[in-house]
């Protein structure tokens, strides 16, 4: 079973998020960078648990430039085979997709597993681009994936529940919370990950979609209006008659 | 030149996020002088209600085999409908479906997508939250097609009053290798990602035999229930009520957190919310930062109350 996962690069979840250049770039500065949470502990431990069930490789897939090359190597700590890196500035969704699609393609893999979006962008779109591109199936927000042989069984979040699809390899699938638990690097893994291999192939000729123009910041809330314990009924004045939310 | 609408359904009716995204595509062709045309898929009624938010027409294609879901086949017939109809802009909303088929969308046309949109676009350019909420983003899209997933309860609803002609429409729809077998629905409960109002619990509550007063408020506001990630993975609560950067992000027009402390990952997929309020018993609990309304108190006496008061409205 030849499994390629997704991973991106993602600030830490406590991140303080500020901006330079005139409110158009991400401020890096002291910030601590991680596996996107999603691509971590689901894609890539579920694409794992299949390869010690199933025989096969995992390999780890990212589109970026040699700064991500920690956190490639955190992947393969955890215990992917081997990684590639497309270098590549990650100028938008689509850009990102089509690299990513043609590299799986040229390789043939079984399965193609991502996160369900980054936790930065938010954007919940490279996977199905990449299904799109590919012309496989996509299954987005799997929450269980069992593989027997060419077919995989894949439960899938939707509305108020869940749906189970059935879907022909290759495929692509974003990863929810489910699909497996978080896997901790052990010392073992983490010597390991400095002698496995760490391919970085040129990107492919692609124009991009899409812009960032800038950033900005919430407006900070007005304050919290505090109500006494003993004067319950006053919030549910103030919800009522203020806010007019109830 | 069209705007063209995916307008969901579930059920043979239109799902409230199909009405969400006719709103935002309605609004958006008034103010460029565009027709809003929505896209409706398998067996459904209602329709004409799209025209309440600037919709002048709905295809309908009504072909059973599009009743199960698979976003490959979905996303070649909006592309057929978008051809047809000379839609340069195709709006969808951000949800369990938007999600899925948007992004295919994009890739087919080559068209540049924005997902979860939260605001009319400023020209080409469109506002969306980033970095789990704690940032807004403004986004060009370059290509002459254009794509837009909305952000539910993103925008006010502007009801026009009109009416839409309803047109039958059909194309031509791939065979693909996705079969879906069961669809099993967790609940009959108000789903958390539709609900208006939210009422949301945390560790604070000590134990799942106290949840009895947290769905008992959920049930006279007419809301739905949610739990922080703790809550969900010890199992007091089940895994869908999750919310925050790791569970759900849901935007309701009224949160209550009571017994959540506020981390910075729970705050990620609530604080799009338009009013929250917060019962801790801790002062210092971080979520009075980001909240509207707090009560400094002990959840198993404010909550009773609480209840009794809204009663009483
Ligand atoms: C990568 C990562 C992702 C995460 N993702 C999520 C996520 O998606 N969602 C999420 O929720 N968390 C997430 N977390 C966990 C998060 O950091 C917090 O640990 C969690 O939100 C705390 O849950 P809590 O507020 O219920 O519990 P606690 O932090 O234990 O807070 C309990 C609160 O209840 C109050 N309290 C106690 N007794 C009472 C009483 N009688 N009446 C009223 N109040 C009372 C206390 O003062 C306290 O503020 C994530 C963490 C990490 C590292
Ligand atoms: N630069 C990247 N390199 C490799 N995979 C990526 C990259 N960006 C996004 N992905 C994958 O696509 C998923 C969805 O990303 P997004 O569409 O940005 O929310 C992520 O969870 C990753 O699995």
């Amino acid at each position: 079973m030849k499994i390629l996962v997704c991973i991106s690069k993602a600030p830490d979840t406590t991140a303080k998020i500020t901006f330079t250049e005139n409110n158009t770039k991400f401020n890096e500065n002291g910030v601590q960078f991680i596996v996107n949470p999603y691509d971590e502990w689901y894609a890539l431990v579920r694409g794992l648990e299949l390869k010690e069930a199933n025989g096969g490789t995992v390999t780890v897939l990212n589109v970026g430039k040699a700064d991500n090359d920690p956190v490639i190597r955190k992947a393969l700590a955890i215990g992917a085979d081997d990684a590639v890196r497309i270098d590549a500035d990650t100028v938008d969704a689509l850009y990102v997709a089509k690299q990513i699609a043609n590299y799986a393609k040229s390789e043939g893999y079984d399965m193609v597993l991502c996160g369900k979006e980054t936790i930065d962008y938010n954007g919940s779109q490279v996977a199905g681009m990449v299904a799109e591109l590919m012309n496989a199936p996509y299954v987005s927000l799997a929450s269980k994936l069992d593989v027997n042989g060419n077919t995989a069984t894949i439960e899938r979040e939707i509305e108020g529940g869940v749906e189970v699809v059935e879907v022909a390899t290759p495929f692509v699938l974003s990863a929810a919370k489910g699909m497996a638990e978080a896997r901790i690097p052990n010392m073992r893994g983490i010597m390991a990950a400095r002698s496995k291999p760490l391919n970085v192939v040129a990107a492919i000729d692609a124009s991009n979609s899409t812009v960032v123009k800038g950033f900005s910041l919430p407006p900070a809330k007005s304050g919290c209006k505090m109500i006494d314990a003993d004067n319950v009924a006053e919030l549910v004045n103030l919800l009522h008659n203020e806010a007019k939310v109830i | 030149m069209s705007i063209l609408i995916y307008a969901d359904s579930n059920n043979g009716t239109l799902t409230k996020n199909a009405f969400e995204a006719a709103n935002y595509g309605g609004q958006l062709a008034k103010s460029t002088g565009k027709n809003a045309v929505a896209l409706v898929l398998g067996s459904a009624s209602g329709l004409e209600e799209l025209g309440n938010y600037g919709i002048t027409k709905v295809l309908h294609f009504a072909d059973a085999g599009l009743d199960s879901f698979d976003p490959q086949k979905i996303s070649a017939v909006v592309a057929e409908a978008a051809k047809s109809e000379g839609a340069d802009t195709i709006i969808f909303a951000h949800d369990y479906t938007g999600k899925s088929v948007a992004p295919r969308l994009s890739a087919k046309l080559d068209a540049g997508l924005v997902s979860g949109a939260i605001a009319l676009p400023n020209g080409n350019t469109v506002k969306k939250a980033v970095f789990s909420g704690k940032a807004f983003a403004e986004i060009e899209i370059t290509t002459a097609t254009k794509i837009i997933s909305v952000l539910p309860n993103a925008l006010d609803k502007v009801v026009t009053g009109g009416s839409a002609e309803v047109v039958s429409f059909s194309c031509e729809i791939p065979s693909t290798g996705l079969k879906v077998k069961e669809v099993r629905k967790e609940s009959t409960e108000l789903s958390l990602t539709e609900a208006d109002i939210v009422v949301s619990a945390g560790r604070g509550l000590k134990g799942p035999e106290n949840w009895g007063m947290i769905e008992e408020l959920a049930k006279v506001l007419g809301a739905a229930t949610a739990c922080s990630r703790p809550v969900a993975d010890i199992g007091w609560r089940p895994h869908h009520e999750h919310v925050g950067q790791t569970g759900l992000a849901i935007r309701p027009n009224l949160y209550f957190a009571i017994g959540i402390s506020g981390a910075i990952q729970h705050l990620a997929g609530v604080n799009g919310s338009k009013v929250i309020v917060v019962i801790n018993t801790d002062a210092e609990a971080p979520f009075f930062k980001a909240a509207d309304y707090g009560i400094v108190g002990d959840a198993f006496e404010v909550v009773p109350k609480l209840i009794e008061a809204i009663k009483s409205l």
